[in-house]
């Protein structure tokens, strides 16, 4: 999974009709130290996440498996709202 | 599967509720000489990993595997702790 940071959210008014309802986000990948890392992606939300927040974001097929997902055509998801990272190196 | 370390936790309180109970650690994928190759990600651990052990870790829905019956939204989890390695 990845780490990041929710920088904005989407509207899309015609989209596929599993895709109704779903919130979707924008976030900005991050490393576990808070550095921004690569590009933006678009991850629809199931944990009630806000701009600002660190996500937990699940990508590729894994994504569907979020709660109410199911066959829905995504590739992220966002699936839990990180209180804290704690890295020793 | 990949061969990383585990450089660190992360706590998750509000999170999708097939993931209660499943630790979270922040891995580093290495290479064989244990250099850092590529970017950290975050791993379900199903095999009581801690952090400083080298483990081996699969990507993709198979990282849920080791939760059956439960499927949890995970697309990386440690599923090996290494004791070592040799290299012809």
């Amino acid at each position: 999974m990845l780490l990041g940071k929710v920088v904005g959210t989407v509207v899309a008014t015609r989209k596929d009709p599993r895709l109704v309802s779903s919130k979707m986000l924008v976030v900005r990948p991050m490393d576990p130290r808070g550095k921004p890392e690569a590009n933006y992606l678009v991850a629809v939300d199931t944990v009630d996440a806000g701009v600002g927040e660190t996500v937990l974001v699940v990508s590729g097929s894994s994504a569907r498996m979020a709660s109410g997902l199911k066959d829905c055509p995504i590739d992220a998801a966002i699936v839990g709202i990180v209180d804290e990272i704690e890295v020793k190196d | 599967m990949q061969l990383g370390r585990v450089i660190g936790d992360v706590v998750v309180t509000r999170k999708d509720e097939t993931l209660m109970g499943i630790t979270l650690l922040v891995v580093q994928p290495i290479t064989p000489d244990r250099e850092p190759a590529g970017r950290t990600l975050v791993a379900a651990d199903a095999v009581g990993a801690g952090v400083g052990e080298i483990v081996f870790f699969v990507r993709g829905k198979e990282a849920s595997f080791p939760f059956y019956p439960g499927l949890p939204p995970v697309d990386a989890g440690i599923v090996g702790i290494v004791d070592h390695w040799d290299m012809g």
